[in-house]
């Protein structure tokens, strides 16, 4: 009993390591009461480890980060967005049959034909470092939605450098 | 004439009833401006639109006319007319409506010059119910024509994009904004329509499948038809004068270029071969050139090119950028949007002369276009947060902003004269 206990603690302690969140240990006591024998419980820590199964879904990876955003009429990857589009890069590398859609967009300034245009060039642009990274081309498909669809409203800087975006979007 | 105007009934007959109506701002004036008085009709009380105020709103706001109240003088024939009473103005309009048994309407009207007491114009038009609006911009038009010398355009329609949240209609409208009526409504964003010379199709883009797409229509029929769906973007349609073919731009190659294809989507050809951005292509009245946007110099700038490709010459040298060239119907300059310190205006430029003449001066000023006679430029701008529709004469000296009760408009073009 007293082992089980510890196997759960363990197993909470565990949990809160990947998740990153306070350990729910106050649970702990409630659960053993009619526990069988212990020794399946004593393998739940190999059990526990392959929960990383896919990084995509790890929130704290930064293949969590799809974004990458760009200066005023241009569509150069900054480097703070470097490392995000080339671990997509990788990712897609040892994934071979995940696909992705890079969608690019653009603030409302300029013509709404020019920045269809510069929508593709930034969607294009991030499609070069993902196959630069190690990504097959036949993995990513590009569109542009231009000034046509903002993420956020508003006439000012702060919604322009949000809605001058390329987005990753993995295929389902 | 008798022609063209059944053409305009004829479009006006398929589409969807009229919609609410708009807020007209008018500032500014003519430097010659011809004072006018246009008395009320006689019978126009009981019809859905007061024909003089049309015409009045009309005259009013191409800037050329100074519209005198005629008080409480409400002459209707020409027996009734006293010319010493209108000393102060050099014209004036009488008429009546008179609504015939079978639900019809006929409207008579006269212009009257008050110096030489003669009549410079009399007509009487019979037409439906729902287009005395139509009889009174036909009626305006022929005013205009009188003492300018130029075409009127207030019969003519424009078009352009009314988004009020997700949903999109792409509408055609009065040139004074009245009569919206859709033409397409979606739930993905419309861009660029664009006129067919004869005004009977629109082509324009939409993202229903997913990416943009360049589709063409009919104001008739409302037959559609995919115009070019390549991989990557299909965009940017412009007509050529003679409609038998369309500059348009593409992705699928690379980098935004330009190709011309046919109405019927067949012989498609490209003509820009940049790897810089060539986009906003616009046929030049004799159909011999294209004007179009262009970032190959490291800025964005109008260039100009024969029409089925060749060498491109810088036309644009001022401010940041320039974009959104469409030329003038008589070829000697365009319109375009001009880019300085983050803020976007209408101006013009000669060819002759290479003078670029900035129009407007709030700093918001998007997609403008030539009325077909040249005389107004309208184009999008913005009034509390929403985009709306306004006009500046060539010259610069009248302006006029159009709100909608509702909806945020983009994207405006104004159409062609309809074929006589």
């Amino acid at each position: 009993m007293k082992k089980l206990t510890m196997s759960v603690l363990l197993v909470s302690m565990l949990a809160a390591c990947a998740s990153d969140k306070p350990a729910e240990v106050a649970e702990a006591p409630v659960a053993p009461v009619e526990a069988p024998v212990a020794a399946p419980v004593a393998e739940a820590p190999k059990e526990v480890a392959p929960v990383a199964v896919d990084a995509l879904d790890d929130v704290n990876s930064i293949l969590a980060k799809r974004s990458a955003f760009f200066d005023f009429d241009k569509s150069v990857v900054k480097p703070a967005d470097k490392p995000m589009v080339q671990a997509h890069g990788q990712y897609l590398a040892t994934n071979p049959a995940r696909k992705v859609v890079v969608e690019g967009n653009a603030d409302e300034r300029g013509s709404s034909e020019y920045n269809l245009a510069l929508g593709n060039r930034r969607a294009d642009s991030v499609k070069k470092m993902l196959i630069v990274s190690g990504a097959k081309a036949g993995q990513i498909s590009t569109v542009s939605y231009g000034e046509e669809k903002p993420r956020a409203a508003g006439h000012n800087e702060a919604a322009w450098s949000q809605n001058r975006r390329a987005d990753i979007a993995y295929n389902k | 004439m008798a022609v063209r105007f059944l053409f305009y009934v004829l479009l006006m007959g398929v589409t969807l009833p009229a919609r609410a109506a708009l807020d007209i701002e008018i500032t500014g004036a003519g430097e010659h401006q011809i004072p006018i008085s246009i008395v009320a009709f006689a019978g126009e009380e009981a019809l859905s639109q007061k024909i003089s105020s049309v015409i009045a709103n009309d005259l009013k706001r191409s800037g050329l006319f100074r519209l005198v109240d005629p008080a409480t003088k409400a002459p209707h024939e020409m027996r009734d007319v006293v010319y010493g009473d209108w000393a102060e103005v050099d014209a004036l309009t009488i008429g009546s409506a008179t609504a015939l048994p079978d639900g019809r309407v006929e409207v008579k009207f006269r212009l009257l010059d008050t110096h030489k007491q003669s009549q410079l114009l009399g007509q009487s038009v019979v037409s439906k119910g729902d287009q005395v609006r139509a009889i009174a911009h036909r009626i305006a038009d022929m005013i205009y024509e009188k003492f300018t010398g130029d075409a009127g355009v207030f019969s003519t329609r424009i078009s352009y994009i009314n988004r009020e949240g997700k949903v999109n209609r792409l509408v055609v409208a009065d040139s004074d904004g009245y009569g919206e009526q859709s033409v397409l409504t979606l739930k993905e964003p419309i861009m660029s329509p664009a006129w067919s010379p004869d005004g009977s199709h629109l082509a324009y883009v939409t993202f229903e499948q997913g990416r943009a797409v360049t589709y063409v229509q009919s104001l008739f029929t409302r037959q559609r038809f995919v115009l070019a769906a390549f991989p990557g973007s299909n965009s940017s349609p412009a007509w050529a004068p003679d409609g038998k073919q369309l500059a348009i731009v593409l992705t699928r190659d690379g980098t935004s270029s330009i190709y011309l294809v046919r109405p019927d989507g067949s012989g498609l050809r490209r003509i820009t071969f940049s790897d810089a951005i060539d986009t906003e292509p616009s046929f030049s009245p004799d159909g011999r050139f294209l004007l179009f946007s262009s970032d190959r110099g490291g800025s964005v700038q109008i260039y100009r090119m024969p029409a089925d490709g060749g060498f491109a010459e810088r036309m644009t040298f001022e401010g940041n950028n320039n974009f959104s060239a469409r030329y003038s119907p008589d070829g000697n300059g365009f319109v375009f949007m001009h880019s300085t310190d983050g803020q976007f205006y209408i101006a013009t430029q000669d060819f002759q002369t290479k003078q670029m003449q900035v129009l407007t001066d709030v700093g918001w000023e998007k997609k403008p276009s030539f009325a077909p006679n040249g005389k107004l430029v309208l184009f999008a701008t913005e009034s509390l947060g929403r985009g709306i529709l306004a006009t500046v004469s060539s010259d610069g000296r009248v302006k006029q902003k159009m709100t909608p009760q509702q909806g945020d408009i983009r994207e405006p073009m104004w159409g062609p004269f309809l074929k006589q």
